[in-house]
């Protein structure tokens, strides 16, 4: 980009340009940063600068019994799901890749049509199915709802894992003697765990941050954290929402960085084999 | 696949001609069962999203054209009705019936499903029969006809009588009509909705119209901050995406949260701007347009970036250097050089963007106003608000449809297989 | 083979989910959340799990009948006991959403103020929807009527209304000059409702809506709306607790009462009955005007009432004087038609 013989107006489109970016880059991270620092305010309105520095709001979560068992309910709902989505998109994902089989590009576009469809669908059509099976009563219909929501995400991520997969291994693998679960187990899947991994990461955080079908759906003793936050802002806007709100940016910080992690080693591990 | 390779081994021992048919025939063999396998390993996350996902949207999207609960529950009318010719009032015996069936439906407690369906045709029904149930008399002093004129005198009306026939099943097209502000009138000609009732037309164009907004200003934003990072060196460039993925991963409703503490008329931004002296009065932010408009593009933003970036990426810079270098003005360059490469990456960050703005449900639901709701928020309203459940349908294949569209277009230009996250 | 294997575990794993939906829920209480459902968890609830041993789960909403039409016609009912607004409750109980309620196992009718009596729901409060401004706000010249609500010169700033064709439209017609005797008279007719919304069209560019009892007192803390309608209690809840200096207007405002319904079919219709029966004990009953002002339903626990917190509720015969008592039976044949015509006209 550095030119020693910039006219004066490309250094000012420069200019313009980076400044710009900072600006966008900060209207990204803004909403962000702004909300950290509330949910250690002393006070009880959403204001700066802050009155003081407590730990209230924390505890205010950790003392609420409404806050408490929405982060229960959120946890079970979303590691079924996650469970459920892994395991059904790895076998997926993996039938895929082996073989090309009739319709294909179709059974495909099925299974990643989860991701397109408009949440709002999904739950209004479950919500109706489910209804008269008794489904919707406890866990098990959000359960199977999010893991239908998570299911793109594992086929997709294992997909790219697999398509650097050398596929000689497995031949080798075979003719060595090994049985097919063998490999599968001691040479496909460390290989793709990374990505079996990744794409269970975003399952779970698909599931951890959805509200349409829970919305619809749950009674009071399913609420999960999103409700929660929903009710929040709609009835009683407190900073608890600002301290629940920064744990799950933790959480999701530290789902990033577990993605960016299982991403690398993915890639370490294939040019270790090559 | 190995004791095919076997057999085929084995057959060339034995006869040289039946070589290569016979291994052609184990080739294929060996290929079909791997073929099996492989679908056997879909076959259980096919079965499952057929089961949780395909099979409960097709059934919830049939009860947009499908309409047999008056037919069910208040049967002998119906059928009276289907000799109607829609011309005067239909016979005492259709009076008799209509009778007949709101005394048992009463009796079985069904009656409200029935009133629910006319009452979205002609408001005003549910009462109509409920009443009408409520002062029946035991004994008919009159002929039915008579009774019921004397009850209200809606039964004396064309209009009323139409409706019913109308609700009649077993298919109907009247919600995906209602969705477009159109209806059937009394003579089964389609006509416009009585102004006061026009909705749906609005709230189509003002969901197309939000979308595309959001497209635009994510182009907009997208396209030089793709252009900047793509233009740092790699660890430059991974700390800046970082930032952009960051929002990417942070859950929609901490960043809606966010959104209110910001803009809202005592919230941050307004209390800057006041303390810097820019605004004397609070500016209002929030609950409008402009609150859905930035609330969105800062959901969709990443979803533009990331596309473009990795076209961007691909392009060596000795391209626009060349063309420099050939006398074209930097402008120039960047226009007839640079950009024609990333039309892909436009293509694909605006079509993503723009296919999942148009689904967009929670955001304008709680930073928007009345006026700025869309076609999402009426669906989940009417499933779970009203019981209007062949309303949610029918807007809902609008909906559909068009995502469905624009998803084939992505496929073809983009292809899921290539999709890639995060 | 491996992926029976990964089947086995699939189905083992929903298995397990599906036989956990067998267990029978907690006791689900719907009520309309904010400070006033906060001063029924101390009345009511708290009480009520420590006393009968029972557990309930809380929920609350905004409003409805079709939210309940949808519940059960939907088959997908998870509340228990809610408490509903006049109308729905005659509505609901005509279209047979709710159970009916056993009136023995309450005390009897008698017990009761007359309006708080229905087949299907027993009376829970008694109160009305008020103007509110905010008194640090508009000082000196302030407020009286509806008329002066929809007068935006004088006192500029926005208004927040309950988004719905119930109360709204009376609002209109008062401020139109219309008196409370004669209101349902105007509404009525076709010409009165074109009236009510021609009314409204003149304040429109200046309205917001609400929707939960909540709302409002945020809307006028944060600056958002100069005026707005209210349920009374909320508003003495904010000056109670967060200190604030909200003003209430009296004059012509609408009164009404709220029931707890026990919703049809449901699982646990005996703990939601001894939850119905304890809510109707006139010893817990008058502790909830302290907390916020809105009036019980039982006879005797009117006259165990705080003194000082008479003259706030809705009954007090200066506030009843000018009062419009809402009209559930117009609604009842009436709110079709205009939420109808209200919504569509409220998404223009």
């Amino acid at each position: 980009m550095r030119n020693p013989t910039a006219t004066l107006g490309e250094r000012l489109t420069r200019i313009g340009l980076i400044g710009l970016t900072g600006a966008v880059l900060l209207f990204l991270v803004a909403p962000i940063l702004t909300i950290v620092p509330l949910s250690f305010s002393s006070g009880s309105f959403f204001y700066y600068p802050l009155p003081g520095l407590s730990l209230r709001w924390y505890q205010d979560f950790f003392t609420s019994s409404f806050w408490l068992s929405s982060l229960k309910n959120s946890l079970i709902i979303g590691i079924s799901a996650t469970v459920l989505a892994t395991v059904l998109g790895t076998m997926a994902a993996i039938g895929i890749w082996r073989a090309r089989f009739p319709a294909q590009a179709l059974v495909l576009a099925m299974l990643i049509s989860p991701m397109v469809v408009p949440v709002v669908i999904v739950a209004v059509g479950v919500y109706f199915a489910f209804a008269p099976l008794g489904l919707t009563d406890g866990y098990a219909g959000l359960i199977l709802a999010h893991a239908t929501l998570g299911v793109p995400f594992v086929v997709i991520t294992v997909l790219a894992t697999l398509s650097a997969f050398d596929r000689t291994l497995l031949r080798a693998a075979e003719s060595l003697g090994a049985s097919q679960i063998t490999t599968f187990r001691r040479v496909m899947l460390p290989l793709i765990l990374p990505g079996v991994a990744s794409g269970a990461v975003f399952a779970f955080a698909a599931s951890f941050d959805e509200v349409v079908v829970v919305l619809l759906m749950a009674g009071p003793a399913q609420r999960t954290l999103p409700r929660q936050m929903f009710a929040g802002i709609n009835d009683n806007i407190s900073l608890t929402i600002a301290a629940a709100a920064t744990m799950l940016i933790a959480i999701s910080l530290a789902l990033m960085i577990a993605v960016g992690a299982l991403q690398r080693r993915s890639v370490r591990m294939r040019q270790a084999v090559r | 696949m190995l004791t095919g390779a076997a057999a085929a081994g084995h057959a060339a021992l034995a006869s040289v001609d039946d070589d290569a048919i016979t291994l052609r025939r184990a080739l294929r063999k060996s290929r079909r069962r791997e073929q099996w396998r492989a679908a056997a390993l879909v076959l259980p996350l096919f079965v499952f999203l057929a089961a949780c996902f395909v099979v409960p949207i097709g059934a919830m999207l049939a009860r947009g054209v499908i309409d047999t609960d008056v037919a069910r529950i208040l049967p002998t009318v119906t059928a009276a009705l289907k000799s109607w010719n829609g011309s005067g009032l239909p016979a005492e015996s259709a009076y008799q019936a209509l009778i007949a069936d709101i005394r048992a439906a009463r009796g079985a407690g069904t009656l409200a499903s029935a009133a629910t369906r006319l009452n979205y045709d002609e408001p005003g029904f549910r009462t109509l029969l409920f009443a009408t149930g409520r002062q029946l008399p035991d004994e008919l002093t009159a002929p039915a006809r008579e009774t019921l004129i004397g009850i209200d005198p809606k039964w004396g009306e064309r209009d009323t009588w139409a409706a019913m026939r109308r609700a009649g099943g077993p298919v109907t097209d009247f919600y995906l009509l209602a969705a477009l502000d159109l209806q059937r009138d009394a003579d089964n000609s389609i006509t416009g909705a009585p102004p006061e009732q026009r909705v749906f037309r609005d709230v189509l164009g003002r969901t197309l119209w939000i979308s595309a907004m959001v497209t635009l200003i994510c182009l907009l934003l997208g396209y030089p901050v793709a252009y900047v990072i793509a233009a740092q060196p790699p660890g430059r460039a991974g700390v800046l995406l970082f930032l952009v993925l960051l929002p990417f991963w942070t859950s929609l409703l901490v960043r809606t949260v966010a959104w209110v503490v910001l803009l809202q008329k005592e919230g941050v931004l307004n209390s800057l701007f006041m303390s810097l002296g820019l605004v004397h009065e609070p500016l209002k932010m929030i609950y409008n347009r402009f609150a859905v408009y930035v609330a969105m593009v800062h959901v969709l933003l990443p979803f533009m970036v990331l596309p473009l970036y990795s076209v961007m990426r691909g392009i060596p810079p000795s391209y626009v250097r060349a063309a420099s270098s050939l006398g074209a003005k930097p402008f120039t360059a960047f226009r007839r050089v640079f950009v024609p490469q990333t039309l892909a990456g436009i293509g694909a960050g605006c079509l993503m963007v723009f296919i999942q703005a148009l689904g967009y449900y929670i955001t304008p639901a709680l930073v928007g106003g009345a006026e700025d709701q869309m076609i999402s928020y009426f669906i989940a309203f009417y499933a779970s608000r009203t019981v209007n459940w062949g309303m949610a349908a029918a807007l809902s294949i609008m909906l559909l449809t068009a995502t469905l569209l624009l998803y084939a277009v992505y496929n073809r230009m983009v292809g899921v297989d290539r999709m890639r996250l995060g | 083979m491996l992926n029976n294997r990964f089947a086995a575990v699939a189905l083992a794993a929903v298995a397990s989910m599906l036989s956990a939906t067998a267990l029978a829920r907690d006791l689900a209480v719907v009520s309309w959340g904010g400070a006033y459902q906060d001063a029924q968890r101390e009345v009511y609830f708290k009480p009520f799990m420590e006393k009968t041993k029972i557990t309930m789960t809380e929920e609350n909403w905004d409003g409805g009948v079709g939210t309940l039409r949808a519940k059960i016609q939907g088959g997908n009912n998870n509340w228990d006991v809610v408490q509903v607004e006049s109308e729905e409750l005659l509505l609901g109980c005509e279209e047979g959403l709710y159970e009916k309620i056993d009136w023995a196992k309450l005390g009897g009718k008698d017990k009761f103020l007359p309006d708080a009596v229905n087949d299907c729901g027993v009376g829970a409060i008694v109160y009305s929807f008020i103007l509110a401004y905010d008194g640090d706000k508009i000082k000196g010249d302030t407020p009286k009527s509806w008329a002066d609500f929809w007068n935006v010169k004088k006192w500029p700033g926005k208004r927040a209304l309950r988004k719905g064709a119930k109360t709204t439209l009376e609002i209109a017609l008062m401020a139109d000059g219309v008196a409370p005797k004669d209101v349902y008279k105007v509404l009525g007719t076709p010409a009165g409702v074109d009236r009510a919304f021609k009314k409204l069209d003149q304040l429109k560019p200046d309205l917001v809506w609400w929707e939960k009892g909540s709302q409002p007192p945020q809307l006028l803390a944060s600056g958002e709306v100069a005026m707005t309608d209210a349920y009374n209690g909320r508003i003495a809840a904010a000056n109670d607790k967060d200190k604030k200096n909200f003003k209430i207007v009296w004059h012509n405002n609408l009164y009404t009462i709220d029931s707890w319904v026990i919703m049809k079919g449901s699982p646990n219709k005996a703990q939601a009955e001894t939850f119905l029966q304890f809510v109707s004990d006139p010893q817990y009953q008058k502790n909830l005007p302290e907390k916020i002002t809105y009036g019980p339903t039982t006879k005797a626990s009117t006259a165990m009432i705080d003194k000082k917190v008479l003259p706030e509720l809705a009954t007090a015969p200066q506030n009843i004087a000018s009062a419009l008592p809402i009209n559930d039976k117009f609604w009842l044949e009436n709110l079709d038609k205009l939420s109808q015509r209200f919504n569509a006209w409220v998404a223009k």
